[in-house]
């Protein structure tokens, strides 16, 4: 037998179903298929008939021969190894992990979607335009602004593009503005965002409240600031209640007001981010309008903005004429292109469907049950676990390990014991402001007992870590792998398969240590 | 966790051994106890100059990525390559294996604002 | 109609028991944050929902109309076998988010690494990250990756490097740091002007950018241009928009490139008007922590099984923040699935055959279009499964006969290179049976009949 074949037989630690499977080029074997392609109805030439031999490869060295059977078992049994939306409760901080309708899924399965060609001429694509062009008047007018773009392929691309966007309105202007304001509640990607699009990050900090004070930005806003990057809600769950005073602020001084769009769900239907003094904000289809997360996408990130802004929007934009739609490309005051082609268009289909299925007043219960069960996790966990910021939140709250520290018990230690449990732990340690934060977004598509369950598994994890902590700090056992030396894959990076025998040092006994807020030196310790 | 009183401290948590006209620095035992598991050091190339309180690199655990502060104005002369390939022994052993570089000199009086081995201990228990 | 409800669990008693554990009246009261001026008094101006049924029908009410394609330049026609849509429709992989919980993500982790793991063996690069958007944006990172290692700022850029790819490098670096000198291409060969690149080259490059195959099919040789570059201490970027070709072209690993990166749509991914994609990004070791994007590592866990986690976070956004190697979140994390599955069932001989089976039907489309009359191959030089077709009279003009019979026949250069005014840009894959490259090129004849002076 080959090894590899040895290997299969030999395959140890099955338990029931949760099996092992080794990788891909660990299995199968020489003439191995399980593939099928058009017959060949042409003649069939060597390729070095055509291309000289030095422009040619040898082989596909490592590649795998499977059957199609391998394949199909191999990913299966991957599969069975993951936790998604439809394996249960989800809650994780400003990502809205609803529920994907499956329509959404089928419809994006429609040949005359899947299969056209984005240099197909614009006559025989007419449907497809009028979808692009009706979901951005959609988007417009869920978050009250005037023009939109659907090329970001998710909402660090929007936000890119959208710092590209006041870049280029300064630059026309003759005007050099250098710094972006962010609140140190923001998301990491609004600071890289704003780096990559050569701007200075100016940090602002958040009150006692927990929100951004006007008297704050009024201190730190001059004409060197091109804009204020806000969440709304913020990442704390709260809402920016002094945001319309902030933006007439930043207004009156010539800049503008950015909104991160991740925590939408809180409030469609209920406020349009555009009558707060808004002048851009990026969606993210793949949180609020519930195209499916895919492991780490595909996402999409348009990008919303007032009529000021439309001229710099990227090229193409979609214009009306009569009954027709067509691609315009000539803007010259565009920023350009961020991407190939128009978008992530296969992710759009599935919001249009999804806005098209909810109406108005579907998405305003979305909102308003988002909110309704984050509130409700709160006040229920509250006598369990330290709540930070005591008042209602909106669709995600925010609580800390600081009740369980005399037991030498962390936020990771709870977070992995609710794996035990059956439930994916909430976000860990973000937003930053807070120490041991763990941030919860149940979103509305968590049934009453559904919640209760988590919030008696939560209850109960706070006793254990009361007398029994080791249970947390061993956690999780029920798995198909404890936990992982993270240290060990950081100092010695493998991170491909070269067909050496995997790893077999030592493991770590240390768990993995939780993250400090060391940003920018020493002195937050 | 040892403070060795031979040793001048930085308020960013590095340790300056005075060597005349150079000096050897690395960083303190309660900043690799605070970061945990070192996995990578990323050194200045040798030749570059830093003023006093400028970045010259970092220091990176799993989830943190730590600046080291030039606690002194100077060029630098020498590093511990062994770091690349044992990033542990910062943990282990800062003050000895795992130290981190060697600078010339440029401003001698500078030693003069660091701390010494008690005061940089106070400083810490007020910290925590 | 309520049928939206049966994504809202909630009832009329779930929603009176909790708002009284909450211990306020209505749900209006949880919005009492937002100042009163600022609640919409109105509902917002969007269409009546629709049924699930009603929702089908007018989708597939505005869909395309099928036609032949003979359409390429950045996004291709390909099969997608069924094993590929069927295991992607596994709730976990394509309801699961970002693996940050290793222990109950390995699944889609492992994959990762035996995507990341594909990928360097198809560039014959040593490390890849876990996909990024796109090929155009992967090219524009490489870029800025490029002068973050060097320092330098200036870049030579091939003129065959895909029009939109080159428009996006433009976007992404800031306008005012911009140096960027386009090289022309050979106008008999196709290939880019080896000669005009080095006359360029200096202490002041970062680096070079090529593309192979590139937007005009056009196989080109580098391998000389790297050396060069190198030795003035610049890098060498090399991207395509075509991944099949390397079933047989040689890795551009072997040749010297630094960075190389690419369009994934062919493995396994439908053209789907242009997104979601797959940006592939590939590098060596000694350049890891200047890449962006996610990495999946192999370690153990505390019982020494192995297993799989993201590594050197500390590049990413999350941690380094305004320091981070790039902004990147989301990627295309199920789009990278798709091509690792797809490369999985197609294998060492599959790939091969694939690129060899695209490699010959363009050769007997560029064949059979040799012999019609006001037809000319425009360019020299080996192709793959693309090439430029030289037509006497309008190109727009044959193209819209061709559709009249439901034949795309290729994409018009015009606005992309305004010198190649009489060209098209003819694609053929596996796809493209005998009978339709026969049918197409029996148009096109018709057409340019039909369309050329009176020649005695």
């Amino acid at each position: 037998m080959t090894t590899h074949k040895e290997n299969i037989v030999k395959k140890i630690n099955d338990t029931g179903l949760i099996q092992d499977e080794p990788l891909i080029f660990e299995q199968g074997g020489e003439g191995r298929r399980g593939y099928s392609l058009p017959k060949w109805d042409v003649q069939k030439v060597e390729a070095k008939q055509v291309i000289p031999s030095h422009l040619l490869r040898k082989e596909l060295t490592g590649f795998p021969q499977l059957s199609e059977v391998d394949v199909v078992r191999h990913f299966t049994r991957l599969s069975q190894w993951n936790y998604g939306v439809d394996n249960g409760f989800y809650p994780l901080g400003s990502c809205t992990m609803k529920y994907n309708p499956k329509v959404n899924e089928e419809v994006a399965k429609i040949r005359g979607f899947a299969q056209v060609h984005p240099y197909s001429p614009q006559e025989i694509c007419q449907g497809i335009l009028k979808l692009m062009y009706e979901l951005e008047n959609y988007l417009a007018e869920i978050t009250g602004m005037d023009d939109v773009t659907l090329q970001p392929a998710a909402g660090a691309h929007g936000e890119l593009a959208g710092l590209m966007i006041i870049r280029a309105y300064f630059r026309d202007r003759g005007e050099r503005r250098s710094k972006i304001l962010v609140p140190d509640t923001a998301h990491g990607t609004n600071c890289s965002s704003s780096t990559v699009a050569s701007f200075r990050m100016v940090g602002i900090k958040s009150n006692e409240k927990g929100i951004l004070s006007a008297k704050q930005v009024d201190e730190q806003m001059d004409d060197q600031v091109a804009a204020i990057m806000v969440t709304n809600p913020n990442t704390l769950g709260l809402f920016e209640e002094e945001l319309g005073e902030i933006a007439r602020i930043v207004h009156q001084r010539g800049g503008f007001v950015y909104c991160d769009g991740a925590n939408l769900n809180a409030l469609m239907g209920i406020v349009k981010l555009g009558d707060l003094g808004v002048d851009m904000v990026h969606l993210n289809l793949h949180k609020t309008f519930s195209t499916p997360h895919g492991g780490g996408g595909p996402g999409a990130g348009p990008l919303a903005v007032k009529k000021e802004l439309t001229p710099f929007l990227p090229v193409p934009v979609i214009e009306k004429a009569g009954e027709t739609y067509r691609f315009n490309f000539d803007l010259p005051k565009s920023i350009g292109k961020i991407r190939a082609f128009y978008g992530n268009f296969g992710v759009m289909l599935k919001s249009y469907a999804y806005i098209l299925s909810m109406g108005a007043e579907g998405l305003k219960k979305v909102s308003e049950m988002a909110v309704l069960n984050a509130n409700y996790l709160m006040k229920r966990l509250k006598d369990y676990y330290h709540l930070p910021y005591d008042w209602p939140c909106m669709h995600e709250c925010v609580f800390t390990d600081r009740n369980q520290e005399k037991y030498h018990i962390n936020t990771l230690d709870i977070a992995k014991r609710l794996i035990d449990y059956g439930f994916h732990p909430p976000t860990v340690y973000f937003p930053l402001v807070v120490k041991g934060a763990l941030m919860m977004e149940p979103t509305e598509t968590e049934s009453k007992e559904g919640l209760d369950r988590f919030i008696e598994t939560m209850i109960t994890i706070a006793k254990e870590a009361e007398e029994n902590p080791d249970l947390l700090r061993e956690a999780p056992s029920r798995v198909k792998v404890r936990r992982l030396d993270e240290v060990l894959a950081a100092r010695k990076p493998k991170l491909r398969w070269t067909g050496k025998n995997p790893n077999n040092q030592i493991p770590n006994r240390n768990s993995p240590s939780p993250p400090l807020n060391l940003r920018g030196g020493w002195g937050a310790l | 966790m040892e403070f060795p009183e031979n040793l001048l401290y930085s308020e960013d948590h590095e340790w300056v051994r005075d060597e005349g006209s150079r000096a050897t620095i690395g960083i303190t035992d309660y900043a690799q106890n605070q970061l945990k598991d070192i996995v990578y050091v990323d050194l200045p190339e040798i030749g570059s100059e830093f003023k006093k309180g400028e970045s010259m690199g970092v220091v990176e655990s799993v989830k943190t990525v730590a600046d080291i502060f030039s606690p002194v104005s100077g060029k630098v002369i020498e590093k511990n390559l062994e770091l690349k390939d044992h990033p542990e022994w910062v943990n282990t052993s800062p003050y000895g294996k795992g130290w981190l570089l060697r600078m010339e000199l440029k401003e001698k009086g500078e030693l003069k604002e660091l701390l010494s081995s008690k005061t940089y201990q106070g400083k810490i228990s007020e910290e925590s | 109609m309520e049928d939206y409800l049966r994504y809202l669990p909630h009832t009329k008693e779930d929603v009176r028991e909790m708002l009284e554990a909450i211990g306020t009246k209505s749900v209006e009261n949880l919005f009492e944050a937002i100042p009163k001026k600022f609640r919409l008094s109105k509902p917002l101006n969007l269409p009546q929902p629709l049924s699930e049924p009603d929702l089908i029908r007018h989708l597939e009410g505005i869909q395309s109309q099928p036609y032949i394609s003979f359409l390429g330049g950045g996004a291709y026609h390909h099969f997608i076998p069924a094993v590929v849509s069927h295991l992607i429709s596994r709730s976990e992989f394509y309801t699961a988010y970002t693996p940050y919980q290793p222990e109950v993500s390995q699944g889609t982790l492992q994959a990762i690494f035996e995507y990341q793991t594909l990928m360097c063996q198809l560039t014959g690069m040593e490390v890849s990250n876990a996909s990024m958007y796109d090929g155009a944006s992967s090219l524009a990172e490489a870029v800025l990756m490029a002068q973050r290692i060097t320092g330098r700022k200036k870049i030579l850029l091939s003129q065959s490097v895909h029009p939109e790819y080159r428009k996006v490098i433009q976007t992404y670096i800031d306008p005012d740091e911009q140096e960027i000198v386009l090289i022309p291409y050979l106008k008999g060969k196709g290939r880019t002007d080896e000669k005009a690149m080095v006359q360029c080259l200096g202490q002041d490059v970062g680096a070079v950018v090529v593309q192979n195959p590139n937007f005009f099919g056009v196989i080109e040789d580098f391998k000389n241009m790297g050396e060069k570059v190198h030795q003035t201490g610049g890098l060498l970027i090399v991207c395509f928009s075509e991944a099949v070709a390397y079933g047989i072209l040689r890795p551009p690993g072997e040749c010297g490139a630094d960075i190389v990166v690419g369009e994934g749509q062919s493995f396994g991914i439908p053209v789907s008007f242009g997104g979601p994609y797959l940006g592939i990004f590939t590098t060596n070791e000694k350049y890891i922590r200047n890449m962006p994007g996610r990495l999946v590592g192999e370690t153990v866990d505390l019982e020494g099984k192995r297993g799989f986690v993201l590594t050197l976070a500390t590049r990413e956004q999350h941690i380094r923040r305004e320091k981070a190697t790039s902004n990147i979140c989301t990627n295309e994390g199920l789009c990278a699935l798709m091509a690792t599955i797809f490369l999985s069932c197609l294998g060492k001989e599959g790939l091969r055959e694939l690129a060899l089976m695209n490699l010959n039907k363009a050769e007997y489309a560029k064949k059979v279009v040799s012999g019609i009359r006001g037809c000319k191959i425009a360019f020299s030089a080996p192709t793959f499964n693309e090439f430029i077709l030289k037509v006497d009279g309008d190109p727009e003009k044959v193209l819209e006969k061709l559709k009249e019979k439901r034949i795309l026949g290729g994409l018009s250069m015009e606005k992309f290179y305004p010198e190649l005014n009489h060209h098209l840009l003819v694609t053929v894959t596996e796809m493209n049976t005998k009978e339709e490259i026969d049918q197409w090129a029996e148009e096109l004849e018709k057409a340019l009949k039909s369309n050329s002076p009176i020649v005695t």
